[in-house]
């Protein structure tokens, strides 16, 4: 659920105008060709003077697609032409940030076109916040869709032009299961895996691998083994338990390959077993050593403990013969 | 290769289909698309800055998917056909070794304004790189 003052001071800026920011160069041929041909755009009307002069253009024209392109910054951040605004028009992103929605998506982009850009026009954008979504809960995360639009314009003497407009939404939020969220517009370090929250019933068993043993809770009322761990026996209700090692010997009882999407820091395709110790409970944990083809229901397992990020160990299980 | 000649308003038809335009996704493409769209965001044209954001190679940019949008369109309607929107939303991501096919068809006519809608989509072998709608005026 949303910090009420978060929704509050975002809404307040909807609405806002951002000032100008200039192009660094009048619209120009070798811009465009370079362009054209990374693209593979191959219409004279963009790069054949004396076609394009023949056409109702009546002389060469930008790609339409180019029209965000003419005031990018370029390769130093944030560098704008003199006269540029210093204001950001993302400023509203900053405000979901401080309340910990810190990834970033873009969503949609919808360019309109007044008019053709021609040659040699200087080109310049404002930019208005134009709305701030409720709270949404998505496949990615829970967070906010924030809509902007640019105006962009050819500077005249007699009064500068419209020429097309930029619809702009990203996607603020917190992603749905990582600790470490991967914000998309910035390079963050190497993002480790979630540590597990360790309760008192739990910690028997991360203990236990860290000393390489998987240990399984036992009612010492009733000897009936448990997991995953809980304060009180399935069977007879006691709160009294130890633990046994396992053998670490099981077979596959199920299994799941997650391909998409592709969640940091774990490799992809990741096959997650369900796994029938030969004790007889059950546990979820990663596979190694195996060939997608040659997963098989049943299938000889054994565990062995891996260290993640020098500070999680946890047990994985590798096929082995029967 | 886009036709010399600009279709004309009166042949087309509704529900006619583009011809499909299959766009190899290359490092190439990717950093040179970046690049000739002043786009400089690391994970664009540095390998590793992009492994570091977690994914698992660079990946291609907004302005590069608009301009790739702007061909499979522009190769089928002609040189002349003047642009009026080019509408997108963003999907799976475009990384070097895979390819986008984009597909579409003729979803709106209006012949006051002499306006052609198409509704498009750009397939990687993840689903939908792309979606969105163009719109264009015929002669």
């Amino acid at each position: 659920m949303a910090d009420p003052q978060l929704l509050s001071d975002a809404r307040a800026l909807v609405g806002r105008q951002y000032g100008r920011v200039y192009a660094w160069d009048e619209v120009n041929a070798p811009m465009v060709r370079q362009w054209c041909e990374i693209m593979g755009v191959d219409n004279p009307v963009y790069t054949d003077p004396a076609f394009a002069l023949g056409t109702r253009h009546e002389g060469l024209i930008a790609p339409p697609g180019m029209l965000q392109v003419w005031t990018m910054e370029g390769l130093h951040a944030n560098n704008y032409p003199p006269g540029s605004t210093d204001e950001n028009p993302y400023e509203v992103l900053k405000i979901m940030e401080a309340h910990g929605y810190l990834s970033t998506v873009a969503v949609n982009s919808e360019l309109t076109f007044t008019r053709p850009v021609r040659m040699g026009e200087k080109l310049y954008y404002t930019t208005r916040l134009d709305s701030v979504s409720d709270e949404k809960a998505t496949a990615l995360g829970t967070g906010f869709f924030v809509t902007l639009v640019m105006s962009h314009f050819a500077e005249k003497a007699s009064g500068d032009e419209p020429v097309g407009e930029l619809l702009f939404r990203v996607f603020k939020f917190r992603p749905a299961n990582a600790q470490a969220p991967a914000k998309v517009e910035a390079a963050p370090a190497k993002p480790k895996r979630p540590l597990p929250g360790v309760s008192d019933d739990t910690r028997f068993f991360w203990e236990g691998c860290e000393k390489g043993q998987l240990l399984i809770q036992r009612c010492t009322a009733c000897q009936t083994l448990r997991h995953p761990p809980a304060p009180v026996c399935i069977e007879c209700h006691s709160f009294d338990w130890d633990t046994v090692q396992a053998s670490g010997r099981a077979a596959l009882y199920s299994f799941v390959v997650m391909h998409y999407p592709e969640v940091p820091p774990f490799d992809y395709p990741n096959p997650i077993g369900l796994i029938e110790l030969e004790e007889g409970v059950r546990l979820i944990a990663g596979l190694v050593g195996v060939d997608r083809e040659q997963l098989q229901i049943g299938q000889r397992l054994q565990v062995e403990f891996q260290t993640f990020d020098d500070q999680q160990t946890l047990p994985m299980f590798r096929p082995v013969d029967a | 290769m886009t036709s010399k000649n600009t279709k004309r308003f009166e042949d087309v038809r509704p529900g006619e289909a583009l011809p499909e335009l299959a766009v190899p996704v290359t490092v190439t493409l990717i950093n040179g698309g970046a690049i000739a769209t002043r786009d400089y965001f690391p994970g664009h044209h540095d390998a590793d800055a992009a492994r570091a954001l977690g994914s698992p190679h660079v990946f291609m940019n907004i302005l590069t998917t608009n301009g790739l949008v702007q061909r499979f369109v522009e190769q089928w309607a002609g040189p002349e056909a003047v642009f009026r929107s080019l509408k997108i939303k963003l999907g799976a991501p475009n990384y070097p070794g895979d390819c986008m096919t984009f597909s579409g068809s003729v979803t709106q006519l209006d012949a006051d304004t002499r306006t052609v809608e198409i509704t498009l989509g750009g397939k990687n072998s993840m689903g939908n790189h792309v979606t969105g709608t163009v719109a264009v005026v015929l002669p």
